[in-house]
């Protein structure tokens, strides 16, 4: 796994591997709703600075999975280790959850500890995402592409280890979402960065991801985990790209 | 599907907008307007039914000048006002702390449940006698008795205001290390304030109407004290004053005070 044809892409260090393996997630009956069994027997490795792209239907289980790797779920069978890159995660949520009584600027500080170098840089990523006029608006007024927006920077702020990353790319337009795509990578080539992204967008996620999973509908279980074999500048290449996508999603 | 945006939308609006200073100039000429009317109107029944227990604005303005000159005024508004101020404080504090509790944990809910809505149903009279039977006529009591009759609104309020809080604001707290200050100060809170401020109108406005009662049942300084001697005199003229005094004190509070602080806690709304 984990080949070398995406050569300086994925730099296999000497660092642990995350590991997931969730015997059975169900969510307990609520109202006249029956219980619901939502993962069962997912367990994958993940290796240190890889970028891993989750997708699947809607429903099937991805944010629910994506939830118990960052710790916040806790009520399932099966484990997570994430190493101790654990201390430096982040995560781009589905919604933006920004706080609405707090201005974007606040919003990406409060995500830094108080007096950390990189408070000073938050100006520098609000407008490299795009949010220089809007520093110092409130997140209800801005429009739900620039809240996303301002929830990446968040992200992106912290120089996270783990970036657990829900459909971040949803509801901005191409040219937007491209800019946002190349500096995600920018990140990721820059600090010791192992991305889980979940995404619908298949030609997204050929670009972007080193390895894909595509969990099954119903109850999400793997239904294919493949490397994608493309080289650094074959990803610009159309051509390539859509060549890769069919090999792995006529399976 | 999770939910498009984390808005909140169970917080209850703030009642008044922050308003330009045109549009307060326009409400407050329209308020001043129709009190005018309503001071003419009465001036015209009172002079035309000629009964003492119907004395003219102009004698109640008279009376009211006369108590304040005197200094009574003075003495039974600020007694009757740390009262308010004092059972205000303590059961906006202590209704908080219960409701909060009670909308996080679910067994205490059910527990405590029935107690809630039992001393919503309580009388303000019961509490008011039995705390003068069971402590004394002292202020201890009094506040006491106005207290219990608070708390259980301010609870229920804050229940609710507990039982909306965002999950998905948590969970970002949570992610992005928060702890447990910061969560406090800006993800709880935030949520809260506007539950709270509506406690605090309501709350207001229902102290010192029950203060009132238990100055005149059990106290020698206040206004309800002052107003139950003008009872027993059936003098009408001084009741209307201290009405009309203490009602001006309160929409000084709530003009000044309340609402531009609800105002300032809401700026952030679309
Ligand atoms: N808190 C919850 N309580 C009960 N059921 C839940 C809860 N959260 C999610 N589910 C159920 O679990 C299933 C998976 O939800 P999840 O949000 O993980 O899907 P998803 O793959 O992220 O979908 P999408 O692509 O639409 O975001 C759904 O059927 C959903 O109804
Ligand atoms: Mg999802």
């Amino acid at each position: 796994m984990a080949s070398l044809n995406v050569a300086n892409r994925e730099i296999v260090s000497g660092a642990a591997p995350i590991s997931v393996s969730v015997h059975r997630k169900v969510f307990p009956p609520v109202g006249d709703r029956p219980a619901q069994l939502v993962l069962k027997d997912i367990s994958f490795e993940v290796s240190p600075r890889s970028f891993l792209v989750i997708t699947g239907p809607s429903g099937c289980g991805k944010s629910t999975l994506l939830n118990i790797m960052a710790g916040l779920d806790r009520d399932y069978d099966g484990s997570v280790d994430l190493g101790p890159a654990r201390d430096r995660l982040a995560f781009i949520f589905q919604t933006p959850r920004l706080l609405p009584w707090r201005t974007v600027y606040e919003n990406i500080s409060l995500a830094l500890p108080d007096g950390d170098p990189r408070q000073s840089r938050i100006a520098a990523m609000l407008e490299r995402v795009g949010l220089g006029q809007a520093m110092n608006a409130y997140p209800e007024r801005l429009s739900l592409g620039m809240q996303r927006r301002a929830a990446l920077a968040r992200g992106f702020i912290l120089e996270p280890e783990i970036l657990l990353m829900d459909e971040p790319f949803v509801s901005l337009d191409e040219q937007t979402a491209q800019s946002l795509r190349d500096l995600l990578l920018e990140l990721w080539h820059s600090h010791p960065t192992t991305v889980i992204f979940v995404t619908h967008d298949r030609t997204e996620a050929i670009q972007l991801g080193t390895r894909i999973l595509r969990l099954a509908p119903g109850k999400a279980s793997v239904m294919q985990d493949v490397t994608i074999d493309l080289t650094e500048a074959q990803r610009h290449d159309r051509a390539a790209v859509l060549a890769e996508q069919n090999r792995i999603f006529a399976a | 599907m999770a939910p498009i945006s984390t808005r909140i939308f169970s917080t209850p609006k703030p009642i008044a907008a922050p308003l330009g200073f045109t549009a307060v100039l326009e409400r407050l000429a329209w308020m001043a307007g129709s009190l005018l009317a309503l001071a003419v109107l009465w001036q015209l029944i009172a002079v035309y039914v000629q009964n003492k227990y119907l004395p003219t604005p102009i004698t109640v303005f008279d009376v009211l000048w006369r108590e304040s000159a005197s200094g009574d005024l003075w003495i039974n508004t600020s007694a009757t006002l740390a009262r308010v101020a004092v059972a205000f404080v303590v059961s906006m504090f202590i209704g908080t702390a219960i409701g909060l509790a009670l909308g996080r944990f679910k067994t205490a809910d059910k527990f405590f449940d029935a107690w809630l809505i039992l001393f919503l149903n309580l009388p303000a009279l019961v509490t008011i006698t039995l705390c003068y039977i069971w402590f004394g006529l002292t202020d201890i009591a009094a506040i006491t008795a106005v207290a219990l009759n608070k708390i259980p609104n301010v609870a229920v309020n804050m229940r609710e205001g507990a039982r909306s809080l965002s999950k998905d604001l948590d969970e970002m707290a949570k992610i992005y290390k928060f702890g447990w200050w910061k969560t406090l100060r800006h993800v709880t809170l935030p949520q809260l304030a506007p539950f709270f401020a509506a406690s605090a109108r309501s709350g207001l406005s229902l102290v010192w109407k029950i203060v009132l009662v238990v100055e005149a049942f059990g106290r020698s300084s206040g206004v309800g004290y002052r107003l139950s001697i003008a009872f027993q005199e059936f003098d009408v003229s001084t009741i209307l004053a201290y009405a009309l005094a203490f009602i001006l004190i309160v929409q000084a509070i709530e003009f000044l005070l309340l609402q531009p602080l609800q105002a300032r806690v809401s700026a952030w709304r679309r």
